[in-house]
């Protein structure tokens, strides 16, 4: 059962990708819509970002003081002055472990 | 102009960068996996048939958590509903290549090749034979999703849980939108989505990770037609 519910995940998921690149033609989305696509990452990976920073392993907010707001901090200051993608994530996961191991320990 | 190969490369370069959060990510999903009680072949067979990463830990502990197969299937088709509006952005690039090419090719979109490409074609938009760029950047993320999803299968859970390193995937994509910040559209929708998920985070079936983008295109559109 758990192995058929992984194949049907599978080609839903599948579809997720294929549908807009292969059984779609461009010609059926209007400019408008083209216009509004140029923000696409914008508009989803602070969906991923946001509550991986701010909610914790069981579903609440976290503190105003939590570690990982405080690297996220540096991680955004770091990267946008570096343009540095692993400039930006490893000071993101420095400061991160600095407050967790050194302050707060 | 560049080779098929020199564009290939490319991808591979240019994504390169992110494995240093999809290593230690993948390491942990394998191991989730099995420490939550599934056969060790169907958490690695999710690698490959879903290749999908939150996706696919929260499959497994929806079903461990008692969830019915049909409300795991359901979370992770809308979790990777997202993939719908990275094909629609790339279907501009790749609106030229036959139809059996365009199904292999979309087996390899994922979020960060998804954004590396797009930044790629975005400059290079003259250039011939643009996919292979994409084809670089999905297989160097599948090679490594494989490789990490199947050692955290086998060795567990060898990275420490102390050091957080989950931590390392938002990380990943800040690194992703952080130049976008200069332009004040830009930061207005990023703030409207990052709300959005907060705001619907217990939505059902994890839907905040398509409502909240649904919200900030909308918002878009509201900037767009303030432009003109």
């Amino acid at each position: 059962m758990t192995w058929l519910s992984i194949i049907v995940a599978g080609i839903l998921t599948y579809f997720t990708r294929m549908t807009m690149i292969a059984l779609i033609d461009r010609e059926m989305l209007g400019d408008k819509i083209k216009s509004v696509l140029e923000y696409v990452p914008s508009a989803v990976f602070p969906a991923i970002i946001f509550p991986a920073i701010f909610i914790n392993d069981y579903g609440s907010f976290v503190e105003i003081n939590d570690p990982k707001i405080f690297g996220a901090i540096v991680a955004v200051f770091v990267g946008y002055f570096s343009k540095n993608i692993i400039a930006t994530i490893l000071s993101g996961l420095i400061s991160y472990w600095f407050l967790i191991f050194v302050i707060t320990n | 102009m560049l080779s098929k190969k020199q564009l290939f490369i490319k991808g591979m370069i240019d994504i390169s960068p992110h494995m240093l959060s999809v290593i230690p990510f993948g390491i942990i999903c394998g191991a989730i996996g099995v420490e939550l009680g599934f056969n060790p072949y169907l958490v690695y067979a999710m690698s490959f048939i879903i290749f999908g990463g939150a996706s696919q830990i929260v499959f497994l502990q929806l079903l461990s958590g008692g969830a019915s197969s049909l409300v795991a299937v359901t979370s992770v088709g809308i979790i990777n509903s997202r993939h719908l509006l990275y094909g629609a952005v790339l279907s501009e690039y790749l609106e030229k290549l036959s139809f059996i090419k365009k199904l292999l090719i979309s087996y390899f979109v994922v979020d960060q090749g998804f954004a590396e490409s797009n930044k790629f074609f975005k400059k290079n938009k003259n250039e011939q034979n643009l996919h292979y760029h994409l084809i670089g950047t999905g297989c160097t993320m599948w090679v490594f999703w494989q490789i990490s999803t199947l050692s955290g299968i086998i060795l567990g859970s060898f990275v420490p849980e102390e050091l957080g390193l989950k931590f390392a995937i938002p990380l990943t994509f800040i690194a992703i939108v952080v130049q976008d910040l200069k332009k004040m559209d830009h930061v207005i929708i990023m703030i409207t989505c990052g709300l959005s998920s907060l705001l619907f985070f217990d939505a059902p079936f994890k839907s905040y990770i398509i409502i909240s983008p649904v919200i900030a295109l909308f918002v878009a559109s509201l900037i767009l037609r303030l432009k003109k």
